[in-house]
Protein backbone atom coordinates (compact mmCIF):
# COMPACT_ATOMS: atom_id res chain seq x y z
CA UNK A 1 0.00 0.00 0.00
CA UNK A 2 1.29 3.60 -0.63
CA UNK A 3 2.39 5.76 2.24
CA UNK A 4 0.07 8.50 2.63
CA UNK A 5 1.87 11.60 2.50
CA UNK A 6 0.02 13.65 5.69
CA UNK A 7 2.31 16.86 5.51
CA UNK A 8 1.40 17.26 1.91
CA UNK A 9 -2.04 16.76 2.88
CA UNK A 10 -1.80 19.18 5.43
CA UNK A 11 -0.06 21.67 2.86
CA UNK A 12 -2.69 21.48 0.51
CA UNK A 13 -5.75 21.77 2.86
CA UNK A 14 -3.73 24.79 4.14
CA UNK A 15 -3.54 26.36 0.85
CA UNK A 16 -6.98 25.59 -0.20
CA UNK A 17 -8.48 26.85 3.12
CA UNK A 18 -7.42 30.56 2.17
CA UNK A 19 -9.40 30.19 -0.75
CA UNK A 20 -12.63 29.34 0.30
CA UNK A 21 -14.17 32.63 -0.07
CA UNK A 22 -18.23 32.07 -0.07
CA UNK A 23 -17.00 28.89 2.43
CA UNK A 24 -16.49 25.27 2.20
CA UNK A 25 -18.51 24.41 -1.53
CA UNK A 26 -16.03 26.54 -2.95
CA UNK A 27 -12.83 23.99 -2.71
CA UNK A 28 -15.02 20.77 -2.81
CA UNK A 29 -13.81 20.14 -6.24
CA UNK A 30 -9.99 21.10 -6.05
CA UNK A 31 -10.41 18.09 -2.89
CA UNK A 32 -12.15 16.48 -5.05
CA UNK A 33 -9.43 16.55 -7.74
CA UNK A 34 -6.51 16.27 -5.24
CA UNK A 35 -7.72 13.19 -3.01
CA UNK A 36 -9.81 11.70 -6.10
CA UNK A 37 -7.82 12.41 -8.94
CA UNK A 38 -4.58 13.06 -8.23
CA UNK A 39 -3.60 11.11 -5.05
CA UNK A 40 -6.28 8.44 -5.37
CA UNK A 41 -6.85 8.32 -1.82
CA UNK A 42 -10.44 7.60 -2.42
CA UNK A 43 -12.66 6.39 -4.90
CA UNK A 44 -15.54 8.27 -6.71
CA UNK A 45 -17.77 6.94 -4.55
CA UNK A 46 -16.39 6.73 -1.56
CA UNK A 47 -15.92 11.07 -1.42
CA UNK A 48 -19.65 11.16 -2.63
CA UNK A 49 -20.92 9.05 0.71
CA UNK A 50 -18.15 10.91 2.76
CA UNK A 51 -19.29 14.10 1.65
CA UNK A 52 -22.88 13.12 2.48
CA UNK A 53 -22.69 11.65 5.47
CA UNK A 54 -20.63 15.42 7.04
CA UNK A 55 -23.87 17.17 5.54
CA UNK A 56 -26.51 15.36 7.91
CA UNK A 57 -23.96 15.30 10.67
CA UNK A 58 -24.70 18.80 13.15
CA UNK A 59 -22.27 21.83 12.74
CA UNK A 60 -20.70 23.45 10.18
CA UNK A 61 -20.93 22.26 6.42
CA UNK A 62 -17.38 21.97 6.51
CA UNK A 63 -16.33 18.72 8.92
CA UNK A 64 -16.58 16.58 5.20
CA UNK A 65 -12.66 17.06 5.46
CA UNK A 66 -12.56 15.93 9.04
CA UNK A 67 -14.12 13.16 8.25
CA UNK A 68 -12.28 12.65 5.00
CA UNK A 69 -8.90 12.68 7.35
CA UNK A 70 -10.14 10.24 9.47
CA UNK A 71 -11.09 7.59 6.76
CA UNK A 72 -7.47 8.19 5.40
CA UNK A 73 -5.40 8.04 8.40
CA UNK A 74 -7.57 8.00 12.18
CA UNK A 75 -6.62 11.39 14.42
CA UNK A 76 -3.72 11.68 12.64
CA UNK A 77 -5.87 12.48 9.47
CA UNK A 78 -8.29 14.64 11.42
CA UNK A 79 -5.60 17.06 11.84
CA UNK A 80 -3.95 17.27 9.24
CA UNK A 81 -7.34 18.30 7.65
CA UNK A 82 -8.77 19.89 10.15
CA UNK A 83 -6.43 22.26 11.53
CA UNK A 84 -5.87 24.07 8.35
CA UNK A 85 -9.39 24.93 8.92
CA UNK A 86 -8.94 27.24 11.67
CA UNK A 87 -5.68 29.23 10.23
CA UNK A 88 -7.50 31.56 7.77
CA UNK A 89 -9.90 32.18 10.62
CA UNK A 90 -7.80 33.16 13.56
CA UNK A 91 -5.37 34.87 11.48
CA UNK A 92 -6.87 36.95 7.93
CA UNK A 93 -10.09 37.33 9.57
CA UNK A 94 -8.82 38.93 12.90
CA UNK A 95 -6.73 41.27 10.76
CA UNK A 96 -9.78 42.12 8.59
CA UNK A 97 -12.40 42.59 10.94
CA UNK A 98 -9.74 44.71 12.85
CA UNK A 99 -9.48 46.85 9.96
CA UNK A 100 -13.04 46.65 9.20
CA UNK A 101 -13.68 48.44 12.46
CA UNK A 102 -11.53 51.33 11.67
CA UNK A 103 -12.17 51.78 8.12
CA UNK A 104 -16.51 50.51 8.06
CA UNK A 105 -17.08 51.76 4.13
CA UNK A 106 -13.85 50.96 2.02
CA UNK A 107 -14.09 50.72 -1.64
CA UNK A 108 -11.76 47.90 -1.63
CA UNK A 109 -13.74 45.61 0.53
CA UNK A 110 -16.66 46.07 -1.08
CA UNK A 111 -14.69 45.80 -4.18
CA UNK A 112 -13.56 42.68 -3.02
CA UNK A 113 -17.21 40.95 -2.42
CA UNK A 114 -18.77 42.23 -5.19
CA UNK A 115 -15.83 41.04 -7.96
CA UNK A 116 -15.07 37.72 -5.92
CA UNK A 117 -19.12 36.15 -5.48
CA UNK A 118 -19.61 35.47 -9.01
CA UNK A 119 -16.48 33.09 -9.14
CA UNK A 120 -18.11 31.61 -5.92
CA UNK A 121 -21.19 31.02 -7.46
CA UNK A 122 -19.50 29.00 -10.28
CA UNK A 123 -17.04 27.07 -7.35
CA UNK A 124 -20.34 25.75 -6.07
CA UNK A 125 -22.01 24.91 -9.73
CA UNK A 126 -18.80 22.74 -10.22
CA UNK A 127 -19.31 20.63 -7.04
CA UNK A 128 -23.26 19.80 -7.74
CA UNK A 129 -22.04 18.25 -11.02
CA UNK A 130 -19.11 16.91 -9.63
CA UNK A 131 -21.30 15.23 -6.73
CA UNK A 132 -24.13 14.14 -8.93
CA UNK A 133 -21.97 13.04 -11.57
CA UNK A 134 -20.11 10.37 -8.89
CA UNK A 135 -23.44 9.18 -7.21
CA UNK A 136 -26.24 8.98 -10.03
CA UNK A 137 -26.56 6.58 -12.52
CA UNK A 138 -29.14 6.90 -14.21
CA UNK A 139 -32.42 9.01 -14.38
CA UNK A 140 -33.57 7.89 -10.63
CA UNK A 141 -30.75 9.62 -9.37
CA UNK A 142 -31.20 13.00 -11.45
CA UNK A 143 -34.90 12.58 -10.58
CA UNK A 144 -33.95 12.67 -6.83
CA UNK A 145 -31.69 15.47 -7.32
CA UNK A 146 -34.18 17.55 -9.49
CA UNK A 147 -37.05 17.41 -6.80
CA UNK A 148 -34.79 18.45 -4.05
CA UNK A 149 -34.03 21.79 -5.72
CA UNK A 150 -37.46 22.29 -6.30
CA UNK A 151 -38.52 21.69 -3.07
CA UNK A 152 -35.79 23.62 -1.35
CA UNK A 153 -36.31 26.81 -3.29
CA UNK A 154 -40.20 26.78 -2.76
CA UNK A 155 -40.40 25.28 0.38
CA UNK A 156 -38.88 26.51 4.19
CA UNK A 157 -38.37 23.09 5.41
CA UNK A 158 -34.96 21.66 7.30
CA UNK A 159 -32.81 20.11 4.60
CA UNK A 160 -32.72 17.02 7.07
CA UNK A 161 -36.11 16.02 6.10
CA UNK A 162 -35.06 15.97 2.62
CA UNK A 163 -32.20 14.06 3.56
CA UNK A 164 -34.25 11.68 5.05
CA UNK A 165 -36.79 11.02 1.99
CA UNK A 166 -33.76 10.76 0.13
CA UNK A 167 -32.63 8.07 2.17
CA UNK A 168 -36.39 6.47 2.36
CA UNK A 169 -35.91 6.65 -1.82
CA UNK A 170 -33.04 4.30 -1.31
CA UNK A 171 -33.90 2.12 0.92
CA UNK A 172 -36.82 1.27 -0.86
CA UNK A 173 -34.58 0.59 -3.63
CA UNK A 174 -35.60 3.16 -5.77
CA UNK A 175 -32.47 4.53 -6.54
CA UNK B 1 -22.52 54.07 8.89
CA UNK B 2 -21.49 51.76 11.65
CA UNK B 3 -23.20 53.16 14.61
CA UNK B 4 -20.50 53.07 17.45
CA UNK B 5 -22.88 52.12 20.01
CA UNK B 6 -20.80 48.85 21.03
CA UNK B 7 -22.48 48.27 24.21
CA UNK B 8 -20.13 45.30 24.95
CA UNK B 9 -21.14 43.33 27.83
CA UNK B 10 -18.93 41.11 30.04
CA UNK B 11 -18.65 37.40 28.86
CA UNK B 12 -16.92 34.71 30.38
CA UNK B 13 -14.53 32.06 28.37
CA UNK B 14 -17.46 29.53 29.75
CA UNK B 15 -19.97 31.15 28.33
CA UNK B 16 -18.85 31.98 25.04
CA UNK B 17 -17.93 28.27 25.32
CA UNK B 18 -21.59 27.21 25.90
CA UNK B 19 -23.33 29.47 23.26
CA UNK B 20 -21.23 28.22 20.47
CA UNK B 21 -21.67 24.62 21.24
CA UNK B 22 -25.33 25.19 21.46
CA UNK B 23 -25.45 27.18 18.41
CA UNK B 24 -23.11 24.06 16.82
CA UNK B 25 -25.33 21.06 18.32
CA UNK B 26 -28.63 22.47 17.08
CA UNK B 27 -27.39 23.25 13.19
CA UNK B 28 -28.25 20.53 11.35
CA UNK B 29 -28.06 21.98 7.77
CA UNK B 30 -26.17 25.31 8.12
CA UNK B 31 -25.48 26.87 11.28
CA UNK B 32 -26.27 30.46 10.45
CA UNK B 33 -29.99 30.81 11.86
CA UNK B 34 -29.37 29.27 15.11
CA UNK B 35 -26.25 31.82 15.47
CA UNK B 36 -28.39 34.39 15.37
CA UNK B 37 -30.78 32.83 17.61
CA UNK B 38 -28.17 32.72 20.35
CA UNK B 39 -26.17 35.78 20.04
CA UNK B 40 -29.46 37.93 18.74
CA UNK B 41 -32.09 37.10 20.41
CA UNK B 42 -31.31 34.48 23.72
CA UNK B 43 -27.86 36.01 24.83
CA UNK B 44 -28.35 40.25 23.84
CA UNK B 45 -24.99 40.23 23.21
CA UNK B 46 -25.18 41.47 19.70
CA UNK B 47 -27.83 43.76 18.34
CA UNK B 48 -29.13 42.82 14.67
CA UNK B 49 -27.34 45.31 13.19
CA UNK B 50 -24.14 44.42 14.78
CA UNK B 51 -24.81 40.58 13.42
CA UNK B 52 -25.59 41.40 10.21
CA UNK B 53 -21.73 43.27 9.89
CA UNK B 54 -20.28 40.01 11.45
CA UNK B 55 -21.67 37.94 9.53
CA UNK B 56 -20.87 39.68 5.94
CA UNK B 57 -17.56 39.84 7.31
CA UNK B 58 -17.51 36.45 7.53
CA UNK B 59 -18.88 35.34 4.39
CA UNK B 60 -16.46 37.71 2.49
CA UNK B 61 -13.18 36.03 4.28
CA UNK B 62 -11.96 32.53 3.23
CA UNK B 63 -13.03 30.04 5.31
CA UNK B 64 -16.48 28.42 6.58
CA UNK B 65 -18.67 31.44 7.82
CA UNK B 66 -20.55 30.98 10.85
CA UNK B 67 -16.22 29.94 12.29
CA UNK B 68 -15.10 33.39 10.92
CA UNK B 69 -18.22 34.73 12.61
CA UNK B 70 -17.26 32.65 15.92
CA UNK B 71 -13.57 34.04 16.38
CA UNK B 72 -14.49 37.58 15.60
CA UNK B 73 -17.20 37.80 18.28
CA UNK B 74 -15.11 35.56 20.72
CA UNK B 75 -12.29 37.53 20.02
CA UNK B 76 -14.28 40.93 20.37
CA UNK B 77 -15.45 39.68 24.16
CA UNK B 78 -12.80 37.81 25.46
CA UNK B 79 -9.74 38.24 23.95
CA UNK B 80 -7.35 35.32 22.26
CA UNK B 81 -8.40 33.02 25.40
CA UNK B 82 -12.16 33.43 24.47
CA UNK B 83 -11.26 33.27 21.09
CA UNK B 84 -10.34 29.47 21.48
CA UNK B 85 -13.18 28.99 23.82
CA UNK B 86 -15.81 29.82 21.45
CA UNK B 87 -13.55 27.36 18.80
CA UNK B 88 -13.30 24.15 20.97
CA UNK B 89 -17.21 24.56 21.38
CA UNK B 90 -17.96 25.30 17.66
CA UNK B 91 -15.73 22.66 16.15
CA UNK B 92 -15.19 19.74 19.04
CA UNK B 93 -18.73 18.63 19.28
CA UNK B 94 -19.55 18.06 15.34
CA UNK B 95 -15.48 16.84 15.12
CA UNK B 96 -15.80 14.05 17.81
CA UNK B 97 -19.53 13.17 15.82
CA UNK B 98 -18.31 13.59 12.26
CA UNK B 99 -15.48 10.96 13.81
CA UNK B 100 -18.43 8.83 15.51
CA UNK B 101 -19.94 8.48 12.18
CA UNK B 102 -16.69 7.68 10.35
CA UNK B 103 -16.27 4.71 12.46
CA UNK B 104 -20.24 3.23 11.71
CA UNK B 105 -19.09 4.17 8.41
CA UNK B 106 -15.73 2.11 8.25
CA UNK B 107 -17.92 -0.93 10.21
CA UNK B 108 -21.35 -0.57 8.30
CA UNK B 109 -20.53 1.50 4.89
CA UNK B 110 -20.32 -1.33 3.10
CA UNK B 111 -24.14 -3.09 3.95
CA UNK B 112 -26.46 -3.05 0.83
CA UNK B 113 -29.04 -0.75 2.92
CA UNK B 114 -26.45 1.35 3.95
CA UNK B 115 -24.94 1.77 0.77
CA UNK B 116 -29.12 2.37 -0.86
CA UNK B 117 -29.66 4.78 1.77
CA UNK B 118 -26.13 6.94 1.14
CA UNK B 119 -26.39 6.68 -2.54
CA UNK B 120 -29.97 8.13 -2.15
CA UNK B 121 -29.15 10.91 0.18
CA UNK B 122 -26.12 12.15 -1.85
CA UNK B 123 -28.68 12.74 -4.90
CA UNK B 124 -30.18 15.07 -2.00
CA UNK B 125 -27.16 16.28 -1.50
CA UNK B 126 -25.99 17.38 -4.91
CA UNK B 127 -29.58 19.17 -5.34
CA UNK B 128 -28.62 21.41 -1.94
CA UNK B 129 -25.73 22.43 -4.34
CA UNK B 130 -27.23 23.32 -6.71
CA UNK B 131 -30.10 25.48 -4.82
CA UNK B 132 -27.81 27.02 -3.49
CA UNK B 133 -26.29 28.09 -6.96
CA UNK B 134 -29.45 29.41 -7.99
CA UNK B 135 -29.88 31.38 -4.55
CA UNK B 136 -26.54 32.87 -5.11
CA UNK B 137 -26.94 33.89 -8.41
CA UNK B 138 -30.54 35.73 -7.63
CA UNK B 139 -28.59 38.39 -6.22
CA UNK B 140 -25.53 38.87 -8.70
CA UNK B 141 -24.84 42.53 -9.82
CA UNK B 142 -26.66 43.08 -12.98
CA UNK B 143 -24.56 42.93 -16.62
CA UNK B 144 -22.54 40.17 -18.48
CA UNK B 145 -19.56 40.12 -16.30
CA UNK B 146 -20.09 38.40 -13.55
CA UNK B 147 -21.81 35.51 -14.92
CA UNK B 148 -18.68 35.49 -17.93
CA UNK B 149 -16.46 35.15 -14.56
CA UNK B 150 -18.59 32.69 -12.93
CA UNK B 151 -18.89 30.51 -16.07
CA UNK B 152 -14.85 30.65 -16.70
CA UNK B 153 -14.70 29.47 -12.77
CA UNK B 154 -16.80 26.94 -13.12
CA UNK B 155 -15.25 25.32 -17.09
CA UNK B 156 -11.87 25.86 -15.39
CA UNK B 157 -12.24 23.81 -11.83
CA UNK B 158 -15.54 21.99 -13.11
CA UNK B 159 -14.71 20.81 -16.43
CA UNK B 160 -10.86 21.30 -16.98
CA UNK B 161 -10.04 20.05 -13.48
CA UNK B 162 -7.50 22.76 -13.43
CA UNK B 163 -5.82 23.31 -9.71
CA UNK B 164 -7.78 25.84 -7.65
CA UNK B 165 -5.22 28.20 -6.92
CA UNK B 166 -4.40 28.62 -10.46
CA UNK B 167 -8.03 29.01 -11.41
CA UNK B 168 -8.59 32.16 -8.64
CA UNK B 169 -5.00 33.26 -9.11
CA UNK B 170 -6.27 34.21 -13.01
CA UNK B 171 -9.45 35.18 -12.18
CA UNK B 172 -9.73 36.87 -9.04
CA UNK B 173 -7.91 40.00 -9.93
CA UNK B 174 -9.46 40.61 -13.08
CA UNK B 175 -13.10 40.02 -11.04
CA UNK B 176 -11.96 42.72 -8.41
CA UNK B 177 -10.51 45.26 -10.21
CA UNK B 178 -13.69 45.20 -12.83
CA UNK B 179 -16.06 45.36 -9.57
CA UNK B 180 -13.45 48.64 -8.01
CA UNK B 181 -14.08 50.05 -11.33
CA UNK B 182 -17.63 49.95 -11.07
CA UNK B 183 -18.01 51.30 -7.69
CA UNK B 184 -16.68 54.56 -9.07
Amino acid sequence: MERLDLGGLFLHFLVLWFLAIGGPSAIFPDIHRYVVEAQHLLTNKQFAEIYTLAQVAPGPNAMYVTLIGWHLAGWKGVAATTIPLLVPATTLTLLVSHLNERYPNARIGRAVRRGLMPITIGLVLASATILMRAVNHDWRGYLITLLTVVVVLRKPWNPLWVFAGGALAGILGFV
Amino acid sequence: MKQTESHKPKVSRLELFLAFSRISLSSFGGAIFWARRELVERQRWLTEREFVDVFTLGQLLPGPNVLNLTVIVCHRFAGWTGAGAGIAGFLGWPCLMVVGMGVLYQHYGALPQVQQALTGMSSVAAGLLFATVIKLAMVLPRGWRPWLFGALAFVGVGVMRWPLLWVIGALAPGAVFAAWKELE
